[in-house]
């Protein structure tokens, strides 16, 4: 069932294209020597040329040319040998040049696509219209003096990757969905951190409505949203809004909004009469820009697995479904410890193990995988366990909680504790006697026909051994008895 | 001889004999700026104390057998190249205080190589202008008079205060830069010669930007042979660049005086334009029948395009330039005008930062560049500009070198051809087409005209063959003789 | 193709530069005689001339990525109009 949304006057869809700033992960900024990276002092992060000082000219950062190609390649798109920087030419106080240096005619990556999942198991692709190389702008501070605003300029020139959805976003759980990926994407390259806290991944967000079967209607572009979830309030808010614009008789004017989470509300950001006219013309201090196939080639060999191949084939490999096969993908991170556990194991034991309890333990203490308190070998050591029937899955629990809290091995754990199961079938036929002893009105029910006593009888004499006991033998052994 | 008449290259040799020391030549040098600056106003800012105290040092290496090529010679320097701790102000209001902490490439490169700067000369405002009258430090008197007459002409521009240093003795020789004629066409106004290389020949990291596509430094001196010594200083590979060029530096000396037997000049019928003045057209055929005799094949050749040049010119660099001067915002550097909001002080700081020609070139600009407008000007000038350069090239398939006039007439007087901007634009037509194609092109003066004014003809290259063009040039310079000096000038002042 | 008041005001804003009200009859008068001037153009014939970009005599390098410049704050202010500690400053920007 796709997404709508009522109005007085019927049923609207939503068209949604998404503008992804991503910041492109390097040592030094697009088109200067300075540090490209987050934090430092004010205005150190910081070249003349970065401050657009007379005579300052630009050179173009190789290491930036490469990660726009892996992405280009990650989003399986084509990528455009001969791209060229043009100059985006407009006012503003953290815009030191007056002109931002983009790619506008000719972006380095053209045409890709981006495969969705969504909760109920659908499948979508996103079509991605290019990718394109800028600058990205300083920062002004507002709230530092009564009269002026402060200007610090270390991102300033700091490479971005603006990635250019086309309109085929229906839902705001789709935004959701492609932000993900693309984070997901951009996280395995390792071209992006993908964090929209620091403002290192952030959208700009296209919304229009429409009667089903109409062309499109006027879009309105919300700035500059920083998280996922406010893409996805800011999408539904502003659909709301144009739909009782139209409903009002109104029209939607193209225009440049806002979200404001606090309020819920989107609103204009500029004046009409202030309509910006950016007066785009190839940047004369640098050439177009020609790349050869073979370093493109070269490229693509080095990238990793992207996470819908590594899906595949964990599905293939592992034997285990789709949606455990997602979640394990989630980060590359969690992919390979997964990999670890899993290695010559049982592979969907493995599966359950990570995205049950260990993921529940590492959500319960909030953390990342990366500092998971239960390393890979030793949640595969605990699996070996479970394997040669050292311990029984009762016992795994309780041996996974000790192993969260101590940080000690499975293996010692199960030592110290004493938990080793018991396979002497002596003593389980001498516990199994004792408790058919003990419920002998059971046993004649259960003999009577009540068969599902026997489960009753299991868990007795388990308990009766502490749970220590190898549940194969105990049924063994009250199969035979009774 | 007097030290201000001298040669680079003499000086040079006098240093090394020790005939005289680098204090005494840049003595000289400063000692006539002290006396004739106040009236040819070439400099905006001198720096004598400096350049006495790097004499001084100069005579030190001089005396430890350590010369570099430029050691103890005082230069001029286009007030339009950053150097690092003096101030530099692109003739703009806007700039007055600026003193940028960084060397230009090609400042850094003539002092690397000894060289003695005596100051900061003066230009047209961010180099735009033909006649050095747009300056906000006011306009340069040309030391040339017509005969019998004392107005105040101007000495072209917009490396005016370059070329008038140079003719009057103020500098052994001056960097400029040249955009669409601005040191051709003062060089050919103030009798000297001045060479625009081939675009990317020379670093513009750090020269103040006009329009990046056509901006390039070179030298301005009193003879061909210094020019070819500032050349091989100022010009190569630079990585702060993006349009440097990387292809070696050649011996440029090496190429004055050479044969010039089966050397083929082409003649551009085109540039036979209306306005040639008679003196003019006279000193052209003039220069054919020197090259001939020098051995050359006189080729008649054609540049249908030539025409179109100025009028692409004037959308390219103002589209080029109105982007190019937002930086000027009165934020990080500087003269600013406050004003109530971000805005308005953008506009309060960029009216009273430029002068009237720098607004219009900035509006003109931006106009040719706004929605609506772009492909009709500039995606339209840019494509002239490619037929432009396939004529050039297409010429230099038939011929080595191109021989033309460097300007319609001689220098004018302060005051004439103000009216109407298009009218002053006209003077660049001759020099405009080869900086849109960006080759190489050289005035040399040849004599003088009916009113005892300099007249310089203009030779073209092929990319990266500025040999070429010295060889040519030192050939005229030699048939020609010329040996007159201005009215106004060092030793004249004695 | 000419230039009204108008027009002229607007380009005036785009690029930032304030002009009086008395300043636009002289301005619409010169960008007007430099662009019918300009008007020569349209006797080119430019179909199917791709447009000159650079000059044609070299490639766009890159360098490589390394930190080799910034960290020089001093500089960076210096020539600041109006600075404050670490800052450039601008008049207040309500958004």
């Amino acid at each position: 069932m796709s997404y709508t949304l009522e109005g007085k006057t019927g049923t609207w869809e939503i068209v949604v294209g998404l503008e992804v700033h991503a910041q492109v992960i390097s040592h030094s900024k697009l088109f200067s020597g300075a540090s490209a990276s987050y934090g430092g002092e004010p205005n150190t992060h910081v070249s003349l040329v970065d401050a657009g000082f007379p005579g300052m000219l630009p050179v173009l950062n190789h290491e930036c040319v490469a990660q726009a190609i892996r992405t280009g390649l990650g989003l399986r798109a084509r990528i455009n040998l001969e791209s060229r920087f043009d100059r985006k030419n407009y006012f503003y106080a953290d815009l030191p040049t007056g002109y931002q240096i983009s790619q506008f005619t000719h972006p380095i990556v053209g045409e890709g696509t981006v495969e969705i999942e969504l909760g109920d198991g659908t499948v979508r692709h996103i079509g991605i219209t290019r990718l394109h190389m800028e600058q990205d702008a300083g920062k002004s501070m507002h709230d530092q003096d009564p009269t002026r605003s402060f200007i610090d300029l270390n991102r300033a020139g700091v490479a971005l990757m603006e990635i250019v959805s086309e309109p085929d976003i229906r839902s705001p759980e789709e935004a959701g969905a492609y932000l993900r990926k693309l984070r997901q994407i951009l996280r395995y390259l390792g071209t992006c951190d993908g964090n929209m806290e620091e403002g290192s991944m952030r959208a700009d967000v296209n919304v229009s409505v429409r009667k089903a079967g109409e062309p499109f209607r006027t879009r309105c572009e919300i700035k500059n949203v920083n998280s996922i979830r406010y893409v996805m309030h800011a999408i539904e808010v502003e659909a709301t809004r144009q739909i009782e614009v139209w409903e009002d008789g109104g029209e939607v004017d193209q225009e440049t909004r806002l979200f404001d989470p606090s309020r819920n509300e989107t609103r204009s950001l500029r004046s009409k009469e202030d309509a910006h006219d950016y007066r785009y013309f190839p940047d004369p201090d640098l050439l177009p820009l020609v790349v050869e196939q073979a370093w493109v080639d070269e490229l693509e060999r080095g990238l990793p697995e992207l996470p819908d191949d590594k899906r595949d084939r964990f599905i293939k490999q592992y034997g285990i479904p789709r949606y455990d096969a997602s979640v394990l993908v989630a980060e590359q991170a969690i992919a390979d410890y997964y990999e670890e556990v899993a290695k010559g194991r049982d592979a969907r034991l493995a599966a359950n193990w990570v995205t049950g309890d260990l993921f529940g333990a590492l959500n319960r203490t909030g953390r990342g995988i990366q500092d998971s308190p239960i390393s890979a070998q030793a949640l595969g050591g605990m699996l070996d366990l479970m394997a040669d029937k050292t311990i029984n899955g009762k016992i795994a629990k309780e041996v996974f909680e000790d192993m969260l809290e101590t940080g000690d091995s499975a293996a010692d754990i199960v030592e110290r504790k004493g938990l080793k199961q018991v396979t002497d079938t002596g003593a389980i036929d001498a516990a199994v006697a004792d408790v058919l002893a003990r419920n002998a009105d059971k046993v004649e029910e259960y003999r009577g026909g009540k068969d599902r006593l026997f489960g009753f009888f299991v868990g007795q004499v388990m308990k009766a051994m502490a749970g220590k006991a190898n549940p194969a033998i105990v049924n063994e052994a009250l199969k035979k008895v009774l | 001889m007097s030290l201000t008449e001298l040669t680079i290259a003499d000086a040079a040799a006098g240093l090394r004999a020790r005939k005289f020391s680098a204090v005494e030549l840049v003595r000289a040098h400063t000692d006539a700026i002290a006396a004739l600056n106040p009236r040819l106003n070439a400099y905006i800012t001198t720096t004598s104390d400096a350049a006495l105290t790097a004499a001084a040092h100069a005579d030190e290496t001089l005396a430890k057998g350590e010369a570099r090529p430029l050691t103890g010679i005082p230069l001029g320097i286009k007030d339009l190249f950053c150097t690092n701790g003096v101030r530099t102000t692109a003739a703009s209001n806007i700039l007055k205080n600026f003193v940028p902490p960084y060397e230009s490439t090609v400042t850094a490169n003539l002092l690397r190589d000894g060289a003695v700067f005596v100051g900061k000369t003066n230009l047209d405002e961010f180099a735009m202008g033909s006649a050095n009258i747009t300056s906000a430090f006011g306009p340069v008197e040309n030391p040339w008079k017509r005969n019998g007459d004392d107005a105040a002409l101007v000495p072209g521009g917009s490396s005016g205060g370059s070329a008038a240093a140079v003719a009057a003795g103020l500098a052994m020789g001056a960097t400029g830069t040249d955009t669409g004629g601005s040191i051709r066409q003062p060089a050919a106004y103030c009798g000297i010669v001045g060479l625009k290389p081939t675009y990317g020949r020379c670093s513009r990291f750090g020269t103040i930007a006009y329009a990046s596509s056509l901006d390039q430094a070179g030298p301005m001196a009193r003879s061909v042979r210094d020019c070819a010594i500032m050349l091989q200083s100022m010009a190569g590979f630079d990585a702060r660049d993006s349009t440097s060029v990387n292809c070696d530096v050649p011996d440029y000396s090496a190429a004055i005086g050479r044969s010039l037997k089966g050397l083929k000049v082409g003649i551009p019928a085109e540039y036979r334009a209306e306005g040639l003045s008679a003196e003019i057209e006279a000193a052209w055929q003039q220069g054919i029948a020197w090259l001939k005799a020098a051995g050359c094949e006189i080729v008649d050749v054609s540049l249908p395009h030539t025409k179109y040049g100025l009028a692409t010119y004037y959308i390219v660099a103002p589209a080029e330039c109105s982007s190019n001067l937002a930086r000027y915002d009165g934020l990080r550097f500087g003269e600013r005008v406050e004003g109530p909001t971000l805005d308005a002080m953008y506009e309060a700081t960029r009216r009273a930062g430029f002068g009237p020609e720098v607004r219009r070139r900035i509006m003109m600009g931006t106009y040719v560049l706004s929605a609506g407008y772009y492909d009709a000007y500039y995606l339209k000038a840019q494509k002239v500009r490619s037929l432009i350069r396939r004529d050039f090239t297409e010429s230099f398939q038939k011929v080595d070198v191109l021989l033309t006039p460097t300007a319609p007439t001689p220098a004018f007087a302060q005051g004439e051809k103000t009216d109407d901007p298009v009218q002053m634009y006209l003077n660049d037509i001759f020099t405009v087409p080869a900086s849109m194609a960006g080759m190489p092109a050289m005035s040399v003066p040849v004599g003088l005209g009916a009113t005892g004014l300099p007249l310089g003809l203009q030779l073209i290259g092929r990319p990266f063959d500025e040999e070429t063009l010295l060889a040519a040039g030192s050939a005229l310079e030699s048939a020609a003789g010329f040996t007159h000096r201005p009215a106004i000038r060092a030793e004249g002042a004695k | 193709m000419s230039l009204d008041p108008a027009t002229v005001r607007r380009i005036a804003r785009l690029a930032r530069i304030g002009i009086d009200e008395s300043d636009l009859p002289a301005l619409q008068g010169e960008l007007n005689g430099i662009l019918g001037w300009v008007e020569q153009l349209n006797e080119v014939d430019v179909e199917g001339v791709t447009p000159m970009v650079g000059t044609g005599h070299a490639a766009l390098r890159t360098r490589d990525d390394v930190v080799t410049d910034g960290n020089c704050r001093d500089a960076v202010l210096s020539n600041a109009p109006d600075a404050v500690g670490p800052f450039y400053t601008v008049p207040k920007v309500v958004e």
